[in-house]
C-alpha cells in the first residue's frame, strides 16, 4: 500500500482484497454520518463525559450528566480558555450475596479537556452539582463579550 | 466479584425509547441504565436518571409491572445559544415485569445525585424456603 502510494505505480502490489471493502465501508459510514448530522451530532469527542456547551453574552455554560458521583471525586480546573473535568465514578459493592439480573451502570475514571471559544475569568468560575448533573458557569473576559457599537450619524 | 481495577469510562449516547407506551406528550424519552439485583429478602433496583428531581419521579407497581417515569426540566435558560451539543435531554421511562410477589407497603425509594435506589421487599411466601433433607 505504502509503496504504491509513494511511487504511484500501477497495481502490482499485495493489496489485501479486504482493503477495498474497508474503503467502501468507510465511505458508507461517512455518507450515513452526513445524513444524521442535520439535527443532532452524536458524540464527537469520544471522551467521557459528554458535554453540552452554551453561551450567552456574559458567560459560557458547560453541563455534563454524571449521576451518582461524590462532589469530592470531581476535579475541575480552568486555565485561560481550557477546561478540564476529571474524576471517578464509584459504584459501591453491594451485599455479597446479591445475585445480579442486570448490570448496565458503569464505574470508572474519566478525564476530559475542552477548549472554550475564548478566555474566561478563571477567578469567577462557578461549579454546581445537583441531581447528577454538573453545571459550570464560566464568565467571559471583558474583551470576549460582544460590544454594541453605536452608529453615529453626521 | 467485580474486578477492582478502575477502568476508563467510555462515552455512550443515551438510548432512546423506541416505542414509548404512550406518547401523548412531545419530547424525547430515554431508557435509564439500571442495575438490578436480588437477595433473599428483596429486589434492589438502581437507575441512573440524571436531572430527575425526587418530586419529578413517578414509580408505579401494578400487577407485577414496575414502571419508572422521570421528568427532566431542560437546564438551559431561554437566552443561551448552543455551542456544542453532545447529549440530549428528555424524560426517562422504563418498565419491568417482576416475577415475584412484592410487599407493596414496604417499597422504599430514594433519589440521590440522579441515581434512584429502589428497594422492593419480597413477601414472606416468595422468600426461598430452605428444605432440609433428613437422613434416615
Amino acid at each position: 500500500m505504502l509503496w504504491r502510494r509513494t511511487t504511484g505505480w500501477p497495481t502490482w502490489d499485495w493489496t489485501n482484497p479486504f482493503d477495498e471493502l474497508d474503503r467502501m465501508r468507510r465511505e458508507m459510514d461517512l455518507l450515513a454520518e452526513g445524513l444524521t448530522r442535520g439535527l443532532f451530532r452524536e458524540p464527537v469527542a469520544g471522551v467521557f463525559p459528554l458535554m453540552n456547551v452554551t453561551e450567552d453574552n456574559d458567560n459560557y455554560y458547560v453541563r455534563a450528566e454524571l449521576p451518582g458521583i461524590n462532589a469530592d471525586d470531581l476535579d475541575i480546573s480552568v486555565t485561560g480558555d481550557t477546561l478540564t473535568v476529571s474524576g471517578e465514578r464509584k459504584i459501591p459493592d453491594e451485599d455479597e450475596k446479591a445475585r445480579y439480573h442486570r448490570r448496565e451502570r458503569e464505574a470508572g475514571k474519566f478525564s476530559r479537556v475542552i477548549a472554550l471559544p475564548s478566555q474566561v475569568d478563571t477567578a469567577k468560575v462557578q461549579a454546581h452539582y445537583a441531581d447528577g448533573i454538573i453545571s459550570l458557569i464560566l464568565p467571559k473576559v471583558e474583551t470576549a463579550k460582544p460590544k454594541l457599537i453605536p452608529v453615529k450619524t453626521s | 466479584m467485580t474486578d477492582k481495577e478502575t477502568k476508563a469510562l467510555q462515552p455512550k449516547a443515551k438510548t432512546e425509547v423506541t416505542q414509548p407506551a404512550e406518547s401523548t406528550r412531545p419530547g424525547l424519552v430515554f431508557t435509564p441504565d439500571v442495575d438490578i439485583f436480588e437477595t433473599d429478602q428483596e429486589i434492589m433496583l438502581l437507575a441512573d436518571m440524571p436531572g430527575v428531581k425526587s418530586q419529578a419521579l413517578n414509580i408505579d407497581l401494578h400487577e407485577n409491572i414496575l414502571t419508572l417515569d422521570g421528568e427532566v426540566e431542560p437546564p438551559e435558560s431561554a437566552d443561551e445559544r448552543d455551542l456544542l451539543r453532545e447529549y440530549r435531554t428528555g424524560k426517562f421511562h422504563r418498565q419491568f415485569t417482576l416475577s415475584q410477589a412484592i410487599d407493596q407497603e414496604k417499597i422504599e425509594a430514594s433519589m440521590k445525585d440522579g441515581v434512584l435506589r429502589l428497594r422492593l421487599p419480597k413477601v414472606k411466601a416468595a422468600r426461598p424456603h430452605k428444605i432440609t433433607v433428613k437422613a434416615k
